[in-house]
């Protein structure tokens, strides 16, 4: 899955951006806001993050259950399979002595979905979030050195980004993820230290150009040290490509962290929707058909994904001027 | 082919024959972290200390660590990848190799289909920029990037098998079937195995489809500015005739080169679709080996999928040089 990024960096490393200097921090916020204004699907994709970014954080208000707690009806059983209420049968509920009200059913074990669902968008917004900001700090920085540096630097940054290439991905996740304690933190642990690697390559290609310009020659002429020269003038305009990778490391690190949640390696003690589908999937849901179990979930991962998608897209758009024709 | 292409194929092979025992050496590390000693599961509670002691010192687990990493390498190299522990009497290589060519033959076919109708769909998003059509279509591609894979099929396990019981639902076939394949060919020749092929294939091919395709349209977006594509527009040559002859062939090239990296990175992807579907291959095998805490396995079925993704990133460097002559110029320079 990883293997857009690489071939996109690829294409566009040789493809040149267009370099504006002046105040680079207001530069920086410029092609932020240029972003979101120019692009409607960007827009919308923020749009999406910020709708889940509030359920996240209200959760426990949102969600009516607790989601890991099985519920119970009056004669203390669990409420097993129950229907959401707008597809079961009237009057089932009180002959099993429980009132139904559940948007989206229960599970096997007579969980709230809703409640899951709900509590599933902070993992999510957190892997995907923390992860991307890892790989984007790493390749930003990787790309800098080995770009600015050349020579022994660079040839070891870059072999290190080779290996990192020839690492399977989602098997080393699960392999971590299994030796140490189930956490979402090893997920993003061992994810940003696989996937800076694109980020690395592209930003160190777009260093080689920066580097050659005048404003650089004039900074180490005016006595600027080698830092300086790095972080105070070359950073700010490579900023944005961090941005759109950034973008894009969010949608691969939600899409991985389902991913192994659903192969079985997260902490069971955390609600995730890739945790939901494992469960669903588990106990024969596709075989009852329990539609209502198994779309929901998904569905928030295919958003949240594209939502990082959309926002990439329009960095592309604007960074790489002669794409946006398309 | 002249001895600056000779050599930068010679460069790019000691290269990757470098990341490759780099790789090996961080899984040897890798499988180090391992909760409790690698045997913890095989060793019963029964066991006195002296064979737990014997034990340990079958799988040379008493000795040094340098030791024991001189002692993987040499195996590795010899591809003695050791014995499971869950399977009994068998060697990992043997479970591997009964796996691999499952994998292959879902990723290939998957990957043929995927990029056949990635790159015409690529052509005609092209040919169509602008139309409400192309809109509909990149959305609907985009969607297919972002959907799981296993969620995509587990939507179609609970139409196609469980709702209208069209399709078979897990395996590669019943094992009555699976008893009469002697060779690999019979199992290729079986209409059994290529009917619970369908929903993997089909479900992979969904995701793959989409990085051709919009690679495709915006290579062929940027082929048709260049001049010579306007020639031969102005040559009065049909617009068919200018986007697939002149403008497709030469967009093709990075679509190649995301084919060939494909392969490997689908090879090492295919973990989640094989469980969903219970899929014989590699990528399920080390899911099992994993939870089963089977780590010769686990660490062999790794050493297989990471080999395979450098071999095939190294081919991909090398037909993007051969490809491309500005790459293998650049190419070249960095090497000597």
């Amino acid at each position: 899955m990883q293997q857009e990024a690489s071939v996109r960096g690829e294409g566009r490393g040789k493809e040149t951006m267009e370099f504006r200097q002046s105040s680079a921090l207001r530069q920086l916020w410029e092609t932020n806001l240029e972003v979101f204004q120019r692009d409607k699907m960007a827009l919308f994709g923020l749009c999406i993050f910020a709708v889940f970014a509030i359920v996240a954080v209200f959760a426990p208000q949102i969600a009516p259950n607790d989601p890991l707690t099985p519920l119970k009806n009056n004669e203390g059983d669990w409420i097993k399979d129950a229907m959401p209420y707008w597809l079961a049968e009237p009057g089932e509920d009180e002959e099993e002595g429980y009132t139904n009200n559940f948007l989206l059913g229960t599970t096997n074990i007579g969980r709230d979905i809703y409640s899951q669902l709900i509590h599933g968008s902070r993992s999510a917004l957190l892997v995907g979030f923390s992860a991307a900001a890892a790989v984007a700090v790493i390749g930003t920085v990787v790309g800098l050195l080995a770009g600015y540096y050349g020579g022994l630097v660079d040839a070891i940054l870059m072999r290190a980004a080779d290996v990192a290439f020839g690492i399977p991905f989602i098997p080393f996740i699960i392999v971590v993820s299994a030796f140490l304690d189930p956490s979402i933190w090893n997920v993003v642990v061992a994810m940003a230290a696989l996937l800076w690697r694109d980020t690395g390559r592209v930003i160190r290609s777009q260093v080689l150009v920066i580097k050659e310009q005048a404003f650089v020659s004039a900074a180490r002429v005016s006595g600027a040290s080698d830092l300086r020269i790095i972080f105070v003038y070359i950073a700010p305009s490579i900023l944005p490509l961090t941005f759109l990778y950034g973008s894009f490391a969010i949608a691969w690190a939600i899409l991985t962290e389902a991913s192994v949640s659903f192969l079985g390696f997260s902490d069971p003690e955390t609600i995730s929707w890739g945790f939901m589908l494992q469960d669903a999937f588990n106990s024969l849901a596709l075989s009852r058909e329990a539609f209502y179990w198994i779309v929901p979930p998904g569905l928030c991962i295919m958003l949240t994904v594209m939502a990082g998608f959309f926002i990439g897209r329009g960095y592309e758009e604007v960074l790489f001027p002669r794409l946006r024709r398309m | 082919m002249n001895r600056g292409v000779a050599y930068y194929i010679l460069g790019r092979f000691l290269q990757s024959v470098m990341v490759l025992w780099i790789i090996v050496t961080l899984l040897f590390l890798l499988f180090r972290l391992a909760p409790s000693n690698p045997l913890a599961s095989y060793i019963d509670t029964t066991f006195t200390k002296q064979q737990e002691a014997a034990l340990l010192a079958r799988f040379g687990l008493d000795k040094p660590l340098g030791e024991q990493y001189i002692i993987y390498l040499v195996n590795l190299l010899k591809l003695d990848l050791g014995d499971t522990f869950s399977y009994s009497g068998k060697t990992v290589l043997d479970i591997l190799g009964a796996d691999l060519p499952n994998t292959i033959y879902l990723t290939l076919t998957s990957l043929l289909l995927a990029y056949a109708v990635g790159v015409l769909g690529g052509i005609v998003m092209a040919a169509m920029r602008g139309s409400a059509f192309e809109r509909i279509g990149t959305t609907f591609t985009l969607m297919t990037r972002a959907a799981p894979q296993f969620w995509v099929g587990m939507l179609l396990l609970t139409f196609f098998a469980f709702q209208w019981k069209l399709l078979p639902s897990s395996g590669i076939g019943p094992p009555m079937v699976r008893y009469r394949w002697e060779t690999e060919w019979d199992k290729l020749m079986s209409p059994v195995f290529w009917r619970h092929m369908i929903l993997p294939t089909f479900t992979l091919a969904l995701y793959l489809h989409g990085l051709p395709l919009l690679l495709m349209r915006s290579n062929m977006l940027e082929v048709l500015d260049q001049d010579y594509v306007t020639m031969s527009r102005l040559a009065g040559y049909s617009e068919w005739r200018v986007m697939i002859q002149t403008a497709a062939r030469n967009a093709m090239l990075p679509v190649l080169t995301a084919l060939t990296l494909g392969i490997g990175y689908s090879i090492g992807g295919n973990v989640v679709i094989e469980h969903v579907f219970s899929w014989p291959g590699l990528g399920r095998t080390l899911v099992r080996a994993v939870q089963q805490a089977d780590y010769p396995l686990a660490q062999g079925a790794f050493f297989l999928i990471a080999v395979i993704i450098v071999f095939m990133n190294f081919i991909a460097d090398i037909l993007y040089s051969l490809l491309d002559p500005r790459v293998g110029a650049s190419a070249q320079a960095q090497v000597s």
